[in-house]
Protein backbone atom coordinates (compact mmCIF):
# COMPACT_ATOMS: atom_id res chain seq x y z
CA UNK A 1 0.00 0.00 0.00
CA UNK A 2 3.12 2.14 0.96
CA UNK A 3 4.44 1.54 -2.29
CA UNK A 4 1.31 2.43 -4.10
CA UNK A 5 1.26 5.32 -2.28
CA UNK A 6 4.78 6.56 -2.91
CA UNK A 7 4.11 6.28 -6.87
CA UNK A 8 1.05 8.62 -6.85
CA UNK A 9 3.45 10.80 -4.57
CA UNK A 10 6.01 10.81 -7.31
CA UNK A 11 3.98 11.76 -9.76
CA UNK A 12 2.03 14.06 -7.70
CA UNK A 13 6.28 15.96 -6.90
CA UNK A 14 6.07 17.12 -10.39
CA UNK A 15 3.24 19.16 -9.89
CA UNK A 16 2.71 20.05 -6.42
CA UNK A 17 4.04 23.79 -6.53
CA UNK A 18 1.10 24.33 -9.28
CA UNK A 19 -1.68 22.40 -7.34
CA UNK A 20 -0.56 24.08 -4.29
CA UNK A 21 -0.98 27.74 -5.60
CA UNK A 22 -4.39 26.59 -7.02
CA UNK A 23 -5.22 25.28 -3.35
CA UNK A 24 -4.46 28.97 -2.13
CA UNK A 25 -5.41 31.09 -4.90
CA UNK A 26 -8.67 29.42 -4.78
CA UNK A 27 -10.35 29.54 -1.12
CA UNK A 28 -8.56 33.58 -1.07
CA UNK A 29 -10.42 34.41 -4.21
CA UNK A 30 -13.71 32.64 -2.68
CA UNK A 31 -13.58 34.51 0.63
CA UNK A 32 -12.13 37.85 -0.67
CA UNK A 33 -15.93 37.75 -3.53
CA UNK A 34 -17.74 36.79 -0.27
CA UNK A 35 -16.33 38.49 2.42
CA UNK A 36 -16.40 42.25 0.02
CA UNK A 37 -19.19 41.64 -2.31
CA UNK A 38 -21.90 39.01 -1.41
CA UNK A 39 -21.38 38.82 2.33
CA UNK A 40 -21.67 42.16 2.36
CA UNK A 41 -24.88 42.67 0.75
CA UNK A 42 -26.15 39.71 2.99
CA UNK A 43 -25.39 41.10 6.59
CA UNK A 44 -26.96 43.86 5.39
CA UNK A 45 -29.98 42.69 4.79
CA UNK A 46 -30.59 39.18 6.80
CA UNK A 47 -28.04 39.84 9.68
CA UNK A 48 -29.96 37.51 11.38
CA UNK A 49 -30.51 34.80 9.41
CA UNK A 50 -27.30 32.87 9.86
CA UNK A 51 -26.44 32.28 13.52
CA UNK A 52 -25.39 35.77 14.29
CA UNK A 53 -22.04 35.77 12.53
CA UNK A 54 -20.73 37.19 9.50
CA UNK A 55 -21.96 35.49 6.34
CA UNK A 56 -17.71 34.68 5.22
CA UNK A 57 -17.28 33.13 8.85
CA UNK A 58 -20.54 31.20 8.22
CA UNK A 59 -19.97 30.49 4.42
CA UNK A 60 -15.87 29.76 4.91
CA UNK A 61 -16.25 26.14 6.23
CA UNK A 62 -19.37 25.08 4.48
CA UNK A 63 -16.91 25.92 1.20
CA UNK A 64 -14.16 24.29 3.07
CA UNK A 65 -15.94 20.80 3.31
CA UNK A 66 -17.76 21.46 -0.35
CA UNK A 67 -14.39 21.76 -1.71
CA UNK A 68 -12.93 18.61 -0.04
CA UNK A 69 -15.93 16.86 -1.17
CA UNK A 70 -15.53 18.47 -4.74
CA UNK A 71 -11.70 17.45 -4.81
CA UNK A 72 -11.92 14.02 -3.40
CA UNK A 73 -14.46 12.93 -5.43
CA UNK A 74 -12.89 14.19 -8.93
CA UNK A 75 -9.83 12.61 -7.94
CA UNK A 76 -11.68 9.29 -6.68
CA UNK A 77 -13.69 9.11 -10.13
CA UNK A 78 -12.36 10.44 -12.80
CA UNK A 79 -8.57 9.80 -11.49
CA UNK A 80 -9.43 6.16 -10.17
CA UNK A 81 -11.33 5.75 -13.61
CA UNK A 82 -8.22 6.56 -15.71
CA UNK A 83 -5.76 4.55 -13.52
CA UNK A 84 -7.84 1.67 -14.34
CA UNK A 85 -8.48 1.94 -17.87
CA UNK A 86 -4.98 2.68 -18.77
CA UNK A 87 -2.99 3.88 -16.13
CA UNK A 88 -1.08 3.12 -12.97
CA UNK A 89 -3.06 0.40 -12.27
CA UNK A 90 -2.60 -1.66 -15.25
CA UNK A 91 1.35 -1.40 -15.20
CA UNK A 92 0.93 -2.84 -11.40
CA UNK A 93 -1.61 -5.30 -12.04
CA UNK A 94 1.04 -7.73 -13.08
CA UNK A 95 3.06 -6.71 -10.47
CA UNK A 96 3.10 -8.62 -6.60
CA UNK A 97 0.74 -6.17 -5.20
CA UNK A 98 -2.88 -7.18 -5.31
CA UNK A 99 -5.95 -4.91 -6.11
CA UNK A 100 -7.15 -4.06 -2.69
CA UNK A 101 -3.82 -2.61 -2.00
CA UNK A 102 -3.95 -0.47 -5.32
CA UNK A 103 -6.72 0.76 -3.74
CA UNK A 104 -5.59 1.73 -0.15
CA UNK A 105 -2.67 2.81 -1.98
CA UNK A 106 -4.44 5.40 -4.01
CA UNK A 107 -6.90 6.66 -1.51
CA UNK A 108 -4.34 7.27 0.98
CA UNK A 109 -2.84 9.57 -1.45
CA UNK A 110 -6.08 11.03 -2.47
CA UNK A 111 -6.52 11.88 1.67
CA UNK A 112 -3.50 13.37 1.68
CA UNK A 113 -4.16 15.76 -1.12
CA UNK A 114 -7.55 16.71 0.54
CA UNK A 115 -5.34 17.00 3.49
CA UNK A 116 -3.33 19.49 2.02
CA UNK A 117 -5.99 21.21 0.32
CA UNK A 118 -8.34 21.34 3.35
CA UNK A 119 -4.98 22.80 4.98
CA UNK A 120 -3.81 25.95 2.37
CA UNK A 121 -7.83 26.45 2.72
CA UNK A 122 -7.78 26.66 6.48
CA UNK A 123 -4.28 29.25 6.41
CA UNK A 124 -6.51 31.47 4.17
CA UNK A 125 -9.32 31.39 6.76
CA UNK A 126 -6.82 32.07 9.41
CA UNK A 127 -5.58 35.04 7.37
CA UNK A 128 -8.92 36.76 7.41
CA UNK A 129 -9.42 35.72 10.99
CA UNK A 130 -11.82 33.44 10.20
CA UNK A 131 -10.76 30.51 12.56
CA UNK A 132 -8.10 30.34 14.85
CA UNK A 133 -6.15 28.17 17.69
CA UNK A 134 -7.22 24.39 17.93
CA UNK A 135 -10.68 24.84 16.60
CA UNK A 136 -8.30 25.06 13.23
CA UNK A 137 -7.20 21.30 13.42
CA UNK A 138 -10.23 20.09 14.08
CA UNK A 139 -11.77 21.47 11.09
CA UNK A 140 -9.01 20.27 9.11
CA UNK A 141 -9.63 16.80 10.24
CA UNK A 142 -13.66 17.34 9.57
CA UNK A 143 -12.74 18.57 5.81
CA UNK A 144 -10.52 15.51 5.33
CA UNK A 145 -12.74 13.20 7.03
CA UNK A 146 -15.44 14.66 4.67
CA UNK A 147 -13.09 13.98 1.56
CA UNK A 148 -12.55 10.45 2.23
CA UNK A 149 -16.31 10.12 2.78
CA UNK A 150 -16.74 10.88 -0.97
CA UNK A 151 -13.49 9.56 -2.28
CA UNK A 152 -14.04 5.85 -1.22
CA UNK A 153 -17.41 5.22 -2.67
CA UNK A 154 -16.74 7.47 -5.51
CA UNK A 155 -13.48 4.88 -6.14
CA UNK A 156 -15.21 2.00 -5.56
CA UNK A 157 -17.90 2.73 -8.47
CA UNK A 158 -15.48 4.07 -11.01
CA UNK A 159 -12.95 1.61 -10.72
CA UNK A 160 -15.37 -0.28 -12.96
CA UNK A 161 -16.42 2.61 -15.15
CA UNK A 162 -15.12 2.46 -18.64
CA UNK A 163 -16.65 5.83 -20.63
CA UNK A 164 -15.90 8.93 -18.29
CA UNK A 165 -18.48 10.73 -19.59
CA UNK A 166 -20.63 8.78 -16.83
CA UNK A 167 -18.44 10.54 -14.41
CA UNK A 168 -19.00 14.03 -15.89
CA UNK A 169 -22.97 13.40 -15.66
CA UNK A 170 -22.67 11.89 -11.71
CA UNK A 171 -20.63 15.30 -10.79
CA UNK A 172 -23.43 17.25 -12.29
CA UNK A 173 -26.85 15.64 -11.17
CA UNK A 174 -25.86 13.95 -8.24
CA UNK A 175 -22.59 16.48 -6.66
CA UNK A 176 -23.33 19.47 -7.62
CA UNK A 177 -26.82 19.60 -5.88
CA UNK A 178 -25.50 18.92 -3.29
CA UNK A 179 -23.84 22.09 -2.60
CA UNK A 180 -27.77 23.60 -2.47
CA UNK A 181 -29.51 21.12 -0.07
CA UNK A 182 -26.57 20.65 2.13
CA UNK A 183 -26.41 24.51 3.83
CA UNK A 184 -22.98 25.21 1.74
CA UNK A 185 -24.46 28.87 0.88
CA UNK A 186 -26.85 29.29 3.29
CA UNK A 187 -28.54 27.15 6.42
CA UNK A 188 -30.72 24.60 5.82
CA UNK A 189 -32.76 26.06 8.02
CA UNK A 190 -33.49 28.65 5.10
CA UNK A 191 -35.03 25.76 2.86
CA UNK A 192 -38.68 25.11 3.21
CA UNK A 193 -39.27 22.75 6.03
CA UNK A 194 -40.59 19.73 4.09
CA UNK A 195 -37.38 19.31 2.16
CA UNK A 196 -35.15 19.61 5.05
CA UNK A 197 -35.22 16.26 6.41
CA UNK A 198 -33.75 15.28 2.96
CA UNK A 199 -30.63 17.94 4.23
CA UNK A 200 -30.32 15.81 7.03
CA UNK A 201 -29.05 12.86 4.89
CA UNK A 202 -27.16 14.25 2.81
CA UNK A 203 -23.40 13.17 3.27
CA UNK A 204 -22.22 17.01 2.58
CA UNK A 205 -24.62 18.41 4.82
CA UNK A 206 -22.74 16.04 7.78
CA UNK A 207 -19.52 17.20 6.50
CA UNK A 208 -20.82 20.92 6.40
CA UNK A 209 -21.89 20.81 9.63
CA UNK A 210 -19.15 19.31 11.28
CA UNK A 211 -16.67 21.91 9.88
CA UNK A 212 -18.92 24.98 10.41
CA UNK A 213 -19.38 24.10 14.33
CA UNK A 214 -15.97 23.11 14.43
CA UNK A 215 -15.11 26.60 12.85
CA UNK A 216 -17.62 28.94 14.78
CA UNK A 217 -16.67 27.34 18.38
CA UNK A 218 -20.18 26.19 18.64
CA UNK A 219 -19.69 22.00 18.03
CA UNK A 220 -21.08 19.49 20.90
CA UNK A 221 -19.51 16.25 21.24
CA UNK A 222 -23.04 14.59 20.69
CA UNK A 223 -23.46 16.45 17.39
CA UNK A 224 -19.86 15.71 16.13
CA UNK A 225 -19.88 12.22 16.92
CA UNK A 226 -23.25 11.65 14.50
CA UNK A 227 -21.45 13.72 11.81
CA UNK A 228 -17.79 11.59 12.29
CA UNK A 229 -19.95 8.39 12.62
CA UNK A 230 -21.73 8.99 9.44
CA UNK A 231 -18.95 10.02 7.38
CA UNK A 232 -16.51 7.32 8.56
CA UNK A 233 -19.30 4.45 7.59
CA UNK A 234 -19.20 5.89 3.96
CA UNK A 235 -15.21 5.72 4.48
CA UNK A 236 -15.12 2.27 5.42
CA UNK A 237 -17.96 1.27 3.37
CA UNK A 238 -16.52 2.34 0.41
CA UNK A 239 -13.52 1.24 0.88
CA UNK A 240 -15.08 -2.50 2.00
CA UNK A 241 -16.72 -2.73 -1.48
CA UNK A 242 -13.64 -1.07 -3.16
CA UNK A 243 -12.08 -4.17 -2.07
CA UNK A 244 -14.39 -6.36 -4.42
CA UNK A 245 -14.86 -3.75 -6.78
CA UNK A 246 -11.05 -3.45 -7.51
CA UNK A 247 -10.77 -6.96 -7.77
CA UNK A 248 -13.44 -7.71 -10.85
CA UNK A 249 -12.17 -5.28 -12.88
CA UNK A 250 -8.14 -5.66 -12.23
CA UNK A 251 -8.27 -8.98 -12.10
CA UNK A 252 -11.41 -10.03 -14.88
CA UNK B 1 16.16 -25.56 -6.05
CA UNK B 2 15.94 -28.13 -9.21
CA UNK B 3 12.83 -29.63 -9.84
CA UNK B 4 11.65 -31.66 -12.29
CA UNK B 5 7.91 -30.30 -12.56
CA UNK B 6 6.55 -28.28 -15.20
CA UNK B 7 7.00 -24.39 -14.73
CA UNK B 8 3.71 -24.30 -15.99
CA UNK B 9 1.02 -26.99 -16.16
CA UNK B 10 -2.94 -26.48 -17.21
CA UNK B 11 -5.04 -29.46 -17.14
CA UNK B 12 -8.57 -28.81 -18.68
CA UNK B 13 -8.54 -25.05 -18.41
CA UNK B 14 -11.21 -22.91 -18.52
CA UNK B 15 -12.43 -19.73 -18.46
CA UNK B 16 -15.69 -18.04 -18.42
CA UNK B 17 -16.20 -14.66 -18.39
CA UNK B 18 -19.44 -13.82 -16.41
CA UNK B 19 -22.41 -12.18 -18.20
CA UNK B 20 -22.49 -8.39 -17.73
CA UNK B 21 -24.88 -6.19 -18.74
CA UNK B 22 -26.59 -7.50 -21.92
CA UNK B 23 -23.41 -9.18 -22.73
CA UNK B 24 -24.01 -12.92 -22.43
CA UNK B 25 -21.94 -14.78 -20.13
CA UNK B 26 -18.66 -16.19 -22.65
CA UNK B 27 -16.49 -19.12 -22.74
CA UNK B 28 -12.73 -17.32 -23.60
CA UNK B 29 -11.29 -21.12 -23.19
CA UNK B 30 -12.79 -24.33 -23.22
CA UNK B 31 -10.66 -26.97 -21.76
CA UNK B 32 -6.61 -27.24 -22.57
CA UNK B 33 -4.08 -28.73 -21.55
CA UNK B 34 0.06 -28.09 -21.50
CA UNK B 35 2.63 -28.87 -19.94
CA UNK B 36 5.90 -26.22 -20.17
CA UNK B 37 9.23 -27.22 -18.88
CA UNK B 38 12.25 -24.49 -17.89
CA UNK B 39 14.46 -23.10 -20.50
CA UNK B 40 11.38 -23.85 -23.19
CA UNK B 41 10.50 -21.28 -25.40
CA UNK B 42 6.64 -21.55 -25.54
CA UNK B 43 4.07 -20.04 -28.16
CA UNK B 44 0.35 -19.68 -28.31
CA UNK B 45 -0.97 -19.15 -31.89
CA UNK B 46 -4.31 -18.10 -33.09
CA UNK B 47 -5.96 -15.19 -34.50
CA UNK B 48 -8.18 -12.19 -32.69
CA UNK B 49 -10.35 -13.61 -30.03
CA UNK B 50 -8.98 -17.14 -29.63
CA UNK B 51 -8.31 -16.63 -26.04
CA UNK B 52 -4.47 -16.41 -25.92
CA UNK B 53 -4.53 -13.06 -23.44
CA UNK B 54 -7.28 -15.13 -21.59
CA UNK B 55 -4.67 -17.59 -21.07
CA UNK B 56 -1.69 -15.45 -20.22
CA UNK B 57 -4.16 -13.62 -17.58
CA UNK B 58 -4.67 -16.85 -15.87
CA UNK B 59 -1.05 -17.71 -15.87
CA UNK B 60 0.13 -14.44 -14.57
CA UNK B 61 -2.43 -14.95 -11.43
CA UNK B 62 -4.08 -11.45 -12.70
CA UNK B 63 -7.77 -13.71 -13.49
CA UNK B 64 -8.99 -16.36 -11.53
CA UNK B 65 -9.60 -19.60 -13.39
CA UNK B 66 -13.56 -20.78 -13.99
CA UNK B 67 -12.64 -24.84 -14.57
CA UNK B 68 -9.41 -27.58 -14.64
CA UNK B 69 -6.40 -27.00 -12.76
CA UNK B 70 -3.22 -24.51 -13.42
CA UNK B 71 0.04 -24.93 -11.68
CA UNK B 72 2.62 -22.50 -11.83
CA UNK B 73 5.85 -22.76 -10.43
CA UNK B 74 4.62 -25.10 -7.97
CA UNK B 75 2.18 -23.04 -6.86
CA UNK B 76 -1.56 -21.91 -7.00
CA UNK B 77 -2.22 -19.27 -9.13
CA UNK B 78 -6.04 -18.71 -7.01
CA UNK B 79 -4.47 -19.05 -3.58
CA UNK B 80 -0.61 -17.55 -3.91
CA UNK B 81 -0.72 -14.90 -6.48
CA UNK B 82 1.28 -12.25 -5.30
CA UNK B 83 4.22 -15.28 -4.89
CA UNK B 84 3.56 -16.73 -8.29
CA UNK B 85 3.92 -12.60 -9.58
CA UNK B 86 6.83 -11.99 -7.97
CA UNK B 87 8.38 -14.34 -10.19
CA UNK B 88 6.94 -14.03 -13.68
CA UNK B 89 7.97 -11.18 -15.90
CA UNK B 90 4.75 -10.15 -18.06
CA UNK B 91 4.52 -7.85 -21.13
CA UNK B 92 0.94 -7.12 -21.46
CA UNK B 93 -0.47 -6.84 -25.53
CA UNK B 94 -1.01 -2.89 -24.60
CA UNK B 95 1.89 -1.55 -23.13
CA UNK B 96 0.97 0.35 -19.96
CA UNK B 97 3.91 2.97 -19.73
CA UNK B 98 3.62 5.94 -17.57
CA UNK B 99 3.66 8.30 -20.12
CA UNK B 100 4.17 11.53 -17.44
CA UNK B 101 7.59 10.17 -15.95
CA UNK B 102 10.96 9.40 -17.32
CA UNK B 103 12.21 5.76 -19.02
CA UNK B 104 14.28 5.22 -15.67
CA UNK B 105 11.64 6.20 -13.47
CA UNK B 106 9.50 3.90 -15.25
CA UNK B 107 11.48 1.02 -14.35
CA UNK B 108 12.48 2.17 -10.93
CA UNK B 109 8.91 2.22 -10.14
CA UNK B 110 8.28 -0.98 -11.19
CA UNK B 111 11.27 -2.11 -9.47
CA UNK B 112 9.72 -0.89 -6.01
CA UNK B 113 5.96 -2.33 -6.57
CA UNK B 114 8.53 -5.54 -6.53
CA UNK B 115 9.74 -4.34 -2.97
CA UNK B 116 13.71 -4.44 -4.60
CA UNK B 117 15.69 -1.96 -2.12
CA UNK B 118 16.59 0.90 -4.52
CA UNK B 119 20.01 0.19 -5.18
CA UNK B 120 19.44 -3.01 -7.15
CA UNK B 121 16.75 -1.27 -8.98
CA UNK B 122 19.78 1.16 -10.06
CA UNK B 123 21.93 -1.32 -10.99
CA UNK B 124 19.55 -3.45 -13.10
CA UNK B 125 18.06 -0.13 -14.46
CA UNK B 126 21.38 0.38 -16.14
CA UNK B 127 21.68 -2.44 -17.62
CA UNK B 128 18.04 -3.70 -18.62
CA UNK B 129 18.58 0.00 -20.79
CA UNK B 130 21.55 -1.20 -21.84
CA UNK B 131 20.04 -4.81 -23.04
CA UNK B 132 16.91 -2.40 -24.54
CA UNK B 133 18.91 0.09 -26.24
CA UNK B 134 17.35 2.85 -24.82
CA UNK B 135 20.11 3.97 -22.97
CA UNK B 136 20.14 7.75 -24.20
CA UNK B 137 16.67 7.58 -23.50
CA UNK B 138 16.99 6.87 -19.60
CA UNK B 139 15.80 10.48 -18.87
CA UNK B 140 13.64 11.27 -21.80
CA UNK B 141 9.95 11.40 -21.01
CA UNK B 142 8.10 7.69 -21.99
CA UNK B 143 5.96 9.84 -24.40
CA UNK B 144 8.57 10.77 -27.00
CA UNK B 145 9.09 7.11 -27.22
CA UNK B 146 8.56 5.27 -30.51
CA UNK B 147 6.15 1.98 -30.68
CA UNK B 148 9.41 -0.23 -30.93
CA UNK B 149 11.04 1.98 -28.42
CA UNK B 150 8.14 1.32 -25.60
CA UNK B 151 8.00 -2.33 -26.65
CA UNK B 152 11.59 -2.62 -25.49
CA UNK B 153 11.21 -0.84 -22.43
CA UNK B 154 8.17 -2.45 -21.49
CA UNK B 155 10.28 -5.83 -21.96
CA UNK B 156 13.33 -4.09 -20.21
CA UNK B 157 10.52 -3.47 -16.86
CA UNK B 158 9.63 -6.96 -16.95
CA UNK B 159 12.60 -8.02 -16.29
CA UNK B 160 13.53 -6.14 -13.14
CA UNK B 161 12.59 -8.76 -11.26
CA UNK B 162 14.74 -11.36 -12.73
CA UNK B 163 12.33 -13.46 -13.57
CA UNK B 164 11.59 -16.90 -13.54
CA UNK B 165 9.56 -17.16 -17.23
CA UNK B 166 8.54 -13.77 -19.22
CA UNK B 167 5.29 -13.85 -20.73
CA UNK B 168 5.11 -12.04 -24.21
CA UNK B 169 1.85 -11.12 -25.27
CA UNK B 170 1.75 -10.27 -29.04
CA UNK B 171 5.10 -8.36 -28.34
CA UNK B 172 5.33 -7.35 -31.94
CA UNK B 173 1.90 -6.77 -33.04
CA UNK B 174 1.44 -3.25 -34.67
CA UNK B 175 5.58 -2.74 -35.17
CA UNK B 176 6.87 -1.80 -38.38
CA UNK B 177 9.38 -4.95 -40.00
CA UNK B 178 12.56 -2.90 -38.42
CA UNK B 179 11.19 -2.25 -35.09
CA UNK B 180 10.27 -5.68 -35.20
CA UNK B 181 13.08 -7.30 -36.46
CA UNK B 182 14.94 -5.16 -33.23
CA UNK B 183 12.83 -7.07 -31.05
CA UNK B 184 12.81 -10.83 -31.87
CA UNK B 185 16.90 -9.85 -31.67
CA UNK B 186 16.77 -8.79 -28.29
CA UNK B 187 14.07 -11.69 -27.43
CA UNK B 188 16.83 -14.36 -28.95
CA UNK B 189 19.24 -12.79 -27.13
CA UNK B 190 17.45 -14.10 -23.73
CA UNK B 191 16.36 -17.34 -24.98
CA UNK B 192 19.74 -17.91 -26.00
CA UNK B 193 20.34 -17.04 -21.82
CA UNK B 194 18.43 -19.61 -21.32
CA UNK B 195 15.31 -17.56 -20.02
CA UNK B 196 11.77 -19.35 -20.11
CA UNK B 197 9.36 -17.65 -22.15
CA UNK B 198 5.74 -17.84 -23.21
CA UNK B 199 4.72 -15.76 -25.89
CA UNK B 200 1.27 -15.61 -28.12
CA UNK B 201 1.31 -14.25 -31.30
CA UNK B 202 -1.24 -14.64 -34.89
CA UNK B 203 2.08 -13.93 -36.53
CA UNK B 204 3.40 -17.12 -38.25
CA UNK B 205 6.97 -15.90 -38.90
CA UNK B 206 7.31 -14.99 -35.58
CA UNK B 207 6.19 -18.24 -34.19
CA UNK B 208 8.49 -20.01 -36.31
CA UNK B 209 11.43 -17.48 -35.02
CA UNK B 210 10.94 -17.48 -31.67
CA UNK B 211 9.02 -20.61 -30.64
CA UNK B 212 10.54 -24.29 -29.69
CA UNK B 213 7.20 -25.51 -29.47
CA UNK B 214 3.44 -24.71 -30.22
CA UNK B 215 -0.04 -24.73 -29.09
CA UNK B 216 -2.58 -23.66 -32.25
CA UNK B 217 -5.61 -22.44 -30.57
CA UNK B 218 -8.85 -21.36 -32.11
CA UNK B 219 -12.39 -20.92 -30.30
CA UNK B 220 -10.46 -21.20 -27.00
CA UNK B 221 -9.27 -24.54 -28.06
CA UNK B 222 -6.06 -26.52 -29.26
CA UNK B 223 -6.52 -27.38 -32.69
CA UNK B 224 -2.63 -29.13 -32.82
CA UNK B 225 0.68 -28.83 -31.02
CA UNK B 226 3.84 -29.73 -31.50
CA UNK B 227 7.15 -27.64 -33.09
CA UNK B 228 7.23 -25.43 -35.79
CA UNK B 229 8.34 -27.75 -38.04
CA UNK B 230 6.93 -30.85 -36.95
CA UNK B 231 3.12 -28.99 -37.60
CA UNK B 232 4.43 -27.59 -41.10
CA UNK B 233 5.07 -30.98 -41.98
CA UNK B 234 2.26 -32.62 -40.73
CA UNK B 235 -0.49 -30.02 -41.40
CA UNK B 236 1.38 -28.53 -44.59
CA UNK B 237 3.37 -29.85 -47.51
CA UNK B 238 6.56 -28.72 -47.79
CA UNK B 239 6.02 -26.43 -50.72
CA UNK B 240 3.34 -23.87 -51.99
CA UNK B 241 2.14 -22.52 -55.50
CA UNK B 242 0.51 -19.47 -54.88
CA UNK B 243 -1.34 -18.08 -57.76
CA UNK B 244 -3.22 -14.79 -58.79
CA UNK B 245 -5.08 -14.42 -61.84
CA UNK B 246 -7.50 -12.12 -63.53
CA UNK B 247 -10.36 -11.45 -61.85
CA UNK B 248 -12.62 -12.51 -65.05
CA UNK B 249 -10.49 -15.90 -65.17
CA UNK B 250 -10.46 -16.79 -61.50
CA UNK B 251 -13.54 -18.65 -61.09
CA UNK B 252 -12.86 -21.13 -63.70
CA UNK B 253 -9.56 -21.08 -63.26
CA UNK B 254 -10.20 -21.91 -59.31
CA UNK B 255 -12.87 -24.72 -60.33
CA UNK B 256 -10.51 -26.34 -63.27
CA UNK B 257 -8.01 -26.26 -59.96
CA UNK B 258 -10.19 -28.42 -57.48
CA UNK B 259 -10.98 -30.95 -59.91
CA UNK B 260 -7.60 -31.07 -61.42
CA UNK B 261 -4.91 -34.10 -60.28
CA UNK B 262 -3.18 -31.13 -58.09
CA UNK B 263 -6.23 -31.03 -55.36
CA UNK B 264 -7.17 -35.07 -55.45
CA UNK B 265 -3.55 -36.31 -56.17
CA UNK B 266 -1.95 -38.38 -52.77
CA UNK B 267 -2.34 -38.64 -49.08
CA UNK B 268 -4.20 -35.79 -46.84
CA UNK B 269 -1.69 -32.91 -47.04
CA UNK B 270 -0.22 -33.56 -49.96
CA UNK B 271 -2.48 -32.17 -53.01
CA UNK B 272 -4.63 -29.80 -51.87
CA UNK B 273 -5.99 -26.79 -53.26
CA UNK B 274 -7.11 -23.74 -51.43
CA UNK B 275 -9.15 -20.79 -52.70
CA UNK B 276 -8.42 -17.13 -50.78
CA UNK B 277 -10.01 -14.51 -52.18
CA UNK B 278 -7.37 -12.98 -53.62
CA UNK B 279 -5.61 -15.95 -54.65
CA UNK B 280 -5.40 -19.85 -54.94
CA UNK B 281 -3.16 -21.68 -52.93
CA UNK B 282 -1.28 -25.34 -54.44
CA UNK B 283 -0.12 -27.10 -51.24
CA UNK B 284 2.52 -29.85 -53.10
CA UNK B 285 5.52 -31.63 -52.51
CA UNK B 286 7.10 -29.72 -55.52
CA UNK B 287 5.91 -26.44 -56.76
CA UNK B 288 7.57 -25.96 -59.73
CA UNK B 289 6.19 -29.38 -61.36
CA UNK B 290 3.12 -28.04 -59.99
CA UNK B 291 3.21 -24.94 -61.85
CA UNK B 292 4.06 -27.09 -64.89
CA UNK B 293 0.24 -28.89 -64.55
CA UNK B 294 -1.07 -25.66 -64.22
CA UNK B 295 0.41 -24.61 -67.66
CA UNK B 296 -0.34 -27.89 -69.17
CA UNK B 297 -4.22 -26.97 -68.18
CA UNK B 298 -3.15 -23.71 -70.30
CA UNK B 299 -4.48 -21.85 -67.46
CA UNK B 300 -2.43 -18.54 -67.51
CA UNK B 301 -2.21 -17.04 -63.64
CA UNK B 302 -0.99 -13.23 -63.58
CA UNK B 303 1.21 -14.28 -61.18
CA UNK B 304 2.68 -17.65 -59.39
CA UNK B 305 4.77 -17.79 -56.79
CA UNK B 306 6.72 -21.24 -55.47
CA UNK B 307 7.57 -21.27 -51.19
CA UNK B 308 8.19 -23.05 -48.44
CA UNK B 309 4.97 -23.71 -46.27
CA UNK B 310 4.48 -21.46 -43.21
CA UNK B 311 2.67 -21.95 -40.29
CA UNK B 312 -0.10 -19.73 -41.43
CA UNK B 313 -0.83 -22.71 -43.93
CA UNK B 314 -1.13 -24.74 -41.28
CA UNK B 315 -3.38 -22.93 -39.67
CA UNK B 316 -5.38 -22.36 -42.63
CA UNK B 317 -5.56 -26.17 -43.17
CA UNK B 318 -6.40 -26.54 -39.22
CA UNK B 319 -9.34 -24.05 -39.42
CA UNK B 320 -10.07 -22.86 -42.73
CA UNK B 321 -9.59 -19.60 -42.34
CA UNK B 322 -6.82 -16.82 -43.09
CA UNK B 323 -5.12 -16.53 -39.45
CA UNK B 324 -5.05 -12.33 -40.32
CA UNK B 325 -8.22 -11.43 -41.86
N1 LIG C 1 -12.68 -9.14 -19.40
C1 LIG C 1 -13.44 -9.77 -20.32
N2 LIG C 1 -14.77 -9.89 -20.13
C2 LIG C 1 -15.53 -10.53 -21.06
N3 LIG C 1 -15.07 -11.07 -22.18
C3 LIG C 1 -13.76 -10.99 -22.43
C4 LIG C 1 -12.88 -10.33 -21.51
N4 LIG C 1 -11.62 -10.39 -22.01
C5 LIG C 1 -11.74 -11.06 -23.19
N5 LIG C 1 -13.01 -11.41 -23.44
C6 LIG C 1 -13.48 -12.17 -24.61
O1 LIG C 1 -12.86 -13.42 -24.63
C7 LIG C 1 -12.47 -13.77 -25.95
C8 LIG C 1 -11.00 -14.09 -25.99
O2 LIG C 1 -10.29 -12.88 -25.76
P1 LIG C 1 -8.71 -12.84 -25.65
O3 LIG C 1 -8.27 -13.79 -24.62
O4 LIG C 1 -8.34 -11.43 -25.49
O5 LIG C 1 -8.29 -13.38 -27.09
P2 LIG C 1 -6.94 -13.15 -27.89
O6 LIG C 1 -5.92 -12.61 -26.97
O7 LIG C 1 -6.60 -14.50 -28.42
O8 LIG C 1 -7.26 -12.20 -29.00
C9 LIG C 1 -12.87 -12.61 -26.84
O9 LIG C 1 -14.06 -12.95 -27.51
C10 LIG C 1 -13.08 -11.47 -25.89
O10 LIG C 1 -14.11 -10.63 -26.35
MG1 LIG D 1 -4.91 -10.89 -27.05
Amino acid sequence: MLRVFRYWVTLYRRTWRGSIVINVLNPLLFLIGIGAGLGALVDDNAPAQIAGVSYAAFFAPGMLAAAAMQNAFLEGSAGVARAAGFGAYRSATPTPLRPEQLAAGHLLFITFRVLIASGAFIVVMAAFGLIGGWWALGALLGATLTGVAFAAPAAAWAVGVRKLRHIDTVFRFVIMPLYMFSGTFFAVSQLPEWIRPVSYLLPLWHGVELCRTLSLGTATITGSSVHIAYLLTLAIGGFLVARVTYRRRLHP
Amino acid sequence: MVSTHPLVEARDLTKVYPARGSTPEFRAVDGIDFALERGESFGLLGPNGAGKSTTMRMIAATSPISGGSLRVLGMDPMKQGPEIRARLGVVTQDDHLDNELTVRENLHIYGRYFGLPRAVIRERATRLLDFAQLQEKAGDQVETLSGGMRRRLTIARSLINEPDILLLDEPTTGLDPQARHILWDRLFQLKQQGVTLILTTHYMDEAEQLCDRLVVVDHGRIVAQGSPQELIHRYATREVLELRFRLDERDTAAEKLRTSVLATGGTDAEGRVELLPDRVLVYTADGEAALATVHAMSLTPLTALVRRATLEDVFLKLTGRSLIE
